[in-house]
């Protein structure tokens, strides 16, 4: 079965096959290493040269192909780990997503960074957060996640060939070895896949997850990312062990944020917990609740956030284990909200 | 450079007398600089400039009502007003006013124009205080690394806002672009027939061998970093302004009549720019609602 690093990968091959401008620039993307998680393997074999093996630069090379970008190239850039993003900030904030409109529309950068984020791999403070979060807020830039529903090659296939504005690319690193999801996987699960676009994006999915045949939900889960399938499981043991049901909302395109799916959702469940994998405070559960507050579409009965622990992520996995949201807590905190509302 | 040096002088006049908004970084004394190098770009060629871009704008040929119009906010702004004195865009000219971090763009920019087989080639403009900010050495690093055909030009006016260079800077200036084996030619000329040699030399290089280059253009910035912070003694400015002025250099070739039909001309140009720029209208808000 084709996980989903299988697919990201693809989805980087068909990129590349289907147009000549796409490049890819990145710290050890060459083959026969292919990358620190793997997902460029075997396209420095097949396009010697459009995959470009970069220096320890990664202000350098993210601001390197915003020109080559501008100049009507399709580049991609690997960032080894998410954390490493801090180092390309300020040409992603005060650079590359400003231009488009502080040109005043005369250019575009169509631009896509992707990074392996977040944790439970034991690799410690610096190599496990997960920090879109600071890039959410930031005018001009799109912030994508795939996560384990739909085809996240396509996604990533469609955003390098299609995009008109940089696009960052969030993968979590745990959902690398999941298999891609099918019907006979999601046998369990009713799955609707809205696609919704705004402010001129390209459109991208919105996935809806219930439990086949079992009464309406009583609680909405708002996930992205591999968070995602921790909601997934913490469904299961819900509905099985406690009967309580859960509707789980999963975008893919977290800024610009579009709350219409989940407002969808929360006009019959009226409770909401949001899962991230990022610190807590000022996340994007924090914009999501906020958002389904101010609009008073819904009347909410009640609102929870799960995030990380207000740390940094800890190396030992005892610890890491505690820090980061886990199915049992997701579990803990529908019971929580069913019971208060 | 007389139209650089009197759309200049008009900004600083005019920002006391409320036409002009926010800040400005004027190019008095340095005008050598940019006509020297940016005579000799044919048309497909890329400038990238920095917070200083004025006069690299004008000497590109850029518009000076549409740059008078950007920097009062008027919707026939370069760029309708949303960018200011130091976020210009127009053809093939870029600027951006985070000092360093538009070399990595510069360097992107050239390699796509050679990944692209076009034969256009790249000029970065930076200053000696943007050498401070390690990305530039990144970029650097890039330049040669993958031969991008780009020529940067460091404008080294010895100071950085109201910081002298020798407060900031160890080691030399040339010697940084020769460490990543960037072939660098060095000036200390306000001279721009002496600018426009050397900078032909290095372009004609350039295109005979796309790779990077670097002229470092040692140059005299008479007026404050922005409106009103110079901190520097009047006797130094006086002796700047009374030695290496590059208008005067220059003009003293000129037959009288000439030179004042030619100050004339840009006087009554830049007035009548100025004067349009500032009947020009504020340009539509549009709907920000959907920006929410």
């Amino acid at each position: 079965m084709p996980t989903i690093l299988d697919s990201l990968n693809y989805g980087l091959k068909r990129a590349f096959a289907a147009d000549p401008n796409v490049y890819l620039l990145g710290e050890d993307v060459l083959d026969p290493y292919g990358g620190a998680f793997k997902v460029t393997r075997g396209l420095s074999s097949a396009y010697p040269e459009r995959v470009l093996t970069t220096p320890v630069s990664e202000a350098g090379i993210t601001g390197l192909a915003a020109g080559m970008a501008m100049r009507g190239l399709r580049p991609v850039v690997e960032i080894m780990f998410g954390d490493f993003l801090t180092l390309t900030a300020d040409q992603l904030i005060n650079h590359i997503s400003k231009f488009r409109w502080m040109y005043n529309d005369q250019v575009q950068v169509p631009l896509v960074v992707r990074t392996p984020m977040g944790g439970r791999r034991g690799y410690g403070p610096t190599h496990s957060q997960t920090l879109e979060k600071l890039f959410m807020g930031v005018p001009g830039l799109v912030v994508v996640a795939p996560t384990f529903l739909g085809d996240p090659g396509e996604l990533l296939c469609r955003m390098i060939l299609e995009t008109v504005d940089p696009v960052l690319f969030v993968e979590n690193k745990l959902l690398y070895l999941l298999p891609v999801q099918d019907e006979t996987s999601l046998a369990e699960f009713e799955l609707l896949e809205t696609n919704t676009s705004s402010g001129g994006t390209l459109s991208t999915p919105t996935y809806s997850l219930a439990l086949r045949g079992a009464p309406p939900a009583m609680v909405t889960i708002g996930a992205y990312g591999y968070m995602a399938e921790l909601a997934r499981q913490a469904m299961l043991k819900l509905a099985y062990e406690h009967e309580i049901f859960a509707e789980l909302v999963v975008p893919t395109r977290l800024a610009p944020l579009d709350i219409d799916p989940l407002q969808g959702s929360l006009r019959h469940t009226c409770r909401l917990l949001v899962v991230e994998e990022g610190s807590l405070s000022m996340g994007w559960g924090a914009e999501v609740i906020a958002r389904c507050t101010e609009t008073q579409a819904v009347p909410l009965k009640a609102v929870r956030r799960l995030a990380a622990a207000n740390l940094p992520v800890p190396a030992s996995t005892f610890l890491e284990a505690k820090a980061l949201p886990s199915v049992e807590q997701i579990v803990e905190k529908c019971l929580e909200i069913t019971r208060d509302g | 450079m007389c139209l650089v040096r009197r759309f200049e002088e008009t900004v600083l006049d005019n920002f006391s007398k409320g036409a002009f908004h926010g800040t400005t970084h004027t190019y008095i004394g340095q005008e050598a600089n940019a006509a020297g190098v940016l005579a000799h770009l044919q048309p497909e060629d890329i400038v990238i400039s920095n917070h200083r871009c004025h006069g690299h704008f004008l000497a590109y040929g850029g518009d000076p009502r549409a740059l008078f119009a950007e920097m009062m906010g008027k919707g026939t702004g370069v760029c309708g007003g949303r960018g200011g004195s130091q976020h210009l865009h127009w053809r093939n000219f870029y600027s951006n006013g985070i000092l360093g971090g538009t070399l990595p763009l510069a360097v992107g920019m050239a390699l796509g124009e050679k990944l692209k087989g076009s034969h256009a080639m790249t000029v970065v403009f930076l200053g000696d205080g943007a050498l401070g900010e390690g990305v530039v050495y990144e970029a650097l690093n890039l330049a040669a690394l993958w031969q991008a055909p780009l020529l940067f030009v460091l404008e080294n006016n010895r100071i950085a806002q109201t910081t002298p260079v020798e407060l900031a800077l160890a080691g030399g200036i040339a010697e940084r672009f020769e460490a990543f084996g960037i072939p660098t030619a060095e000036v200390d000329s306000s001279d721009v027939l002496e600018i426009w040699a050397l900078a032909g030399e290095c372009l004609a290089k350039l295109r005979a061998n796309p790779g990077p280059q670097a002229v470092v253009i040692r140059t005299c910035r008479f007026g404050p970093h922005s409106k009103g912070d110079d901190t520097r003694p009047a006797q130094e400015i006086e002796r700047m302004r009374s030695q290496r002025d590059p208008l005067e250099i220059h003009e003293d070739r000129l037959a009288a009549d000439t030179r004042r039909a030619l100050q004339n001309e840009v006087q009554a140009q830049i007035e009548d720019a100025f004067r349009q720029a500032l009947a020009d209208p504020y340009p539509e808000t549009g709907d920000f609602a959907e920006h929410h």
